[in-house]
């Protein structure tokens, strides 16, 4: 595989600090030297690298932008580019990261007790624990203020009933952040996988994001102690704080996605000669490698404002709904015109670009669908609720 | 166990490099940078000795450019305790790359100094025995295994296929060959700490150089190879271009 070349057009190097830099130099590194070998094998039969884990963590990339203990404690645009960074490899990889980060710890670090930080940061940082994140039902996707997932009093503590879906690290989890209901509010639990009455079932068959684990979280009667509530967060609020630091992740990832497209076909277009003399240099593929850089640009732009925004303060879910919204859909658009660029060898494993168009499917989808993130920024704009309850 | 280690800024060694107008440099436009790939052996070496003594501290030495500054933060982020930068934009020779580094060195305490035993730009090889013969001291360069013992290193190197042993007194001048360490990722947490790590800025008179870059031209490009059929015909083209164009037979 050639070198990567990663595509800057409006040299943004230069607005980072030297800091930053190394850290998405490094992350790059990691990528190109231990995943990228292994991810075909691990997309084509389906599991996630688990082995690589121990290296993710020697990284400091789990987790890596928590105030907690000895913590990276990377800033906002650090963090953003190690997301980028690991998307580039597979957005899989960068789905499991996330998930550890920005819906595990985050939610235990922001609204768990001392006691709950204590057991489970140190673990998950250091990957001896892998955490999951359930939200999503069988019948609830967009609609999670619907939930079912129910807790009910029990003595001291609670029991849970219920199931979660579509959730990423299920079955290779020691824990899981469950959200239920609690009289009627949303609260969410600290749930270790091996509580008697707690089933995780893998979901296969899944054509997309093969890299990554996704199952199905089962409650049966889950009893749990007093001490298993986040204390800090009530009501919707506590796991949508938490996705929209996921979704900040995936803003940036997709963008390393559609990076590693650009620089696979822009290769490609330079030495794959057909009627004599490289496809490039057909204006057609210029035109879609010029659409394609411009609208990795344009997103690249729109990340390192929104992270230095939210270094300073001032980011809303807005901006991130925005972002999330923008570098999704291009970068889908971005693979899916990659993956027509490199003709029949579009479809061959040897080449990444489809992989990457059939994982960035789920990512458009996952963490607010694009349709769902239009009506937030509409409701922004206009004031007038679009989806609200009936 | 006090350990310096030099480095030097080097062109990626993946980057294909153009010469510039003026004949006599490289054309850095767009050109990616890395702490030489020798050097990072070294210096992750001299982390692994510092931590098995569990006391000292390992000490990053580079003549170069003020982008260097990069490299040196690489080699903190790995582990070093602390960083010394002489600045030098200019090229320099081997001769007057050690006479910059004795500079640096002379007056601080040091057991060990380790350096790669070649930047992979240049390939002279040259750096850490001038430096060793500069500072007086004794030098094992191309090692692939080191240990210490008290005041002695055990360097071991390759000769003609067998496993040279030698004891040497310290201090002394190590240089490294590929097998004595395989250099770590610098990870997250090392990056952010790096920052808070002191890294000096000193000057040097880098005027010592005794060779002087005359010229430099790529390789001419190889030619297209020729593809014959295994048929008569074939056979007959090739017995044909051996006897006349290459005059071999």
């Amino acid at each position: 595989m050639a070198k990567y070349e990663a595509p800057d057009f409006f040299d943004l190097d230069s607005l980072l600090t030297e800091e930053e830099r190394m850290v998405r130099d490094a992350v790059r590194d990691w990528v190109s030297d231990r995943f990228m070998p292994v991810v075909e094998k691990a997309y084509s039969e389906g599991y996630f690298p688990k082995d690589l884990i121990p290296e993710l963590a020697e990284l400091g990339v789990l987790g890596g932008n928590l105030d907690y203990a000895d913590f990276p404690r990377l800033g906002p645009v650090a963090y953003g580019l190690v997301m980028q960074e690991l998307e580039r490899g597979d957005s899989g990889l960068r789905s499991f990261v996330s998930v550890q980060g920005a819906l595990v710890m985050f939610p235990i670090w922001r609204y768990g007790s001392d006691e709950q930080k204590a057991r489970w940061l140190p673990a998950l940082h250091s990957g001896e624990a892998v955490g999951c994140f359930g939200l999503t039902e069988p019948d609830h996707g967009s609609d999670p203020g619907g939930m079912e997932t129910k807790a009910v009093r029990d003595g001291d503590g609670f029991v849970l009933n219920g199931a979660k879906m579509w959730i990423t690290n299920g079955n290779m989890a020691q824990v899981a952040v469950v959200w239920a209901k609690l009289d009627g509010v949303i609260h969410g639990f600290v749930v270790p996988t091996d509580a008697p009455g707690f089933t995780v079932r893998e979901q296969r068959g899944k054509h997309s994001l093969r890299a990554s684990v996704t199952s199905e979280l089962i409650f049966q009667d889950v009893r749990l102690p007093a001490s298993a509530i986040l204390p800090g967060a009530k009501g919707l609020g506590g796991p949508l704080s938490c996705l929209n630091q996921a979704r900040y992740g995936i803003a940036w990832g997709v963008v390393g996605a559609a990076m590693a497209v650009y620089d696979e076909v822009r290769q490609y277009g330079l030495t794959r000669i057909q009627f004599g003399k490289p496809i490039a240099s057909f204006q057609l593929y210029q035109a879609k490698l010029v659409e394609s850089l411009t609208e990795i640009t344009k997103a690249q732009l729109m990340n390192l404002r929104m992270g230095r925004l939210k270094e300073a303060g001032g980011v809303t879910p807005y901006h991130v709904s925005m972002a999330k919204r923008n570098a999704c859909h291009h970068a889908l658009e971005i693979a899916r015109t990659g993956r027509d660029m490199l003709g029949a060898n579009g479809v061959a494993g040897e080449y990444q670009t489809m992989r990457h168009m059939c994982n960035l499917e789920s990512v458009k989808t996952y963490e607010g669908t694009h349709d769902i993130h239009t009506l937030i920024l509409g409701r922004q704009i206009t004031g007038l609720d679009a989806f609200g309850a009936a | 166990m006090k350990i310096i280690v030099c480095v030097k800024r080097v062109v990626d060694t993946e980057t294909r490099v153009k010469v510039a107008a003026d004949g006599r440099s490289i054309d850095l436009g767009g050109v990616q940078f890395i702490m030489a790939p020798y050097d990072e052996m070294a210096v992750e070496k001299a982390i692994q000795l510092r931590d098995a003594a569990g006391t000292g501290s390992v000490t990053v030495v580079t003549v170069g450019p003020a982008a260097a500054t990069k490299e040196l933060r690489t080699a903190l982020a790995m582990g070093a305790d602390d960083a010394v930068h002489a600045v030098v934009e200019a090229r320099m020779g081997p001769n007057a790359t050690a006479e910059a580094l004795k500079q640096v060195i002379d007056g601080r305490e040091y057991d060990l100094i380790l350096c790669g035993k070649q930047a992979t730009d240049e390939d002279d090889a040259a750096v850490g025995p001038l430096l060793a013969a500069a500072l007086g001291l004794p030098c094992v360069a191309f090692v692939h295994g080191l240990t210490v013992d008290g005041r002695t290193a055990i360097a071991e190197r390759e000769v003609d296929g067998e496993t040279e042993r030698l004891d040497v007194d310290l201090p002394a001048v190590i240089t490294a060959q590929k097998g004595l360490a395989e250099a770590r990722y610098p990870g997250l947490k090392g990056i952010m700490a790096a920052k808070k790590k002191p890294l000096e800025t000193v000057a040097c008179d880098a005027t010592g150089g005794k060779t002087e870059l005359r010229s430099l031209e790529l390789p001419p490009a190889r030619a297209a190879m020729v593809k014959i059929e295994p048929t008569a015909a074939g056979m007959q083209s090739l017995l044909t271009a051996l006897r006349n164009d290459k005059k071999v037979l």
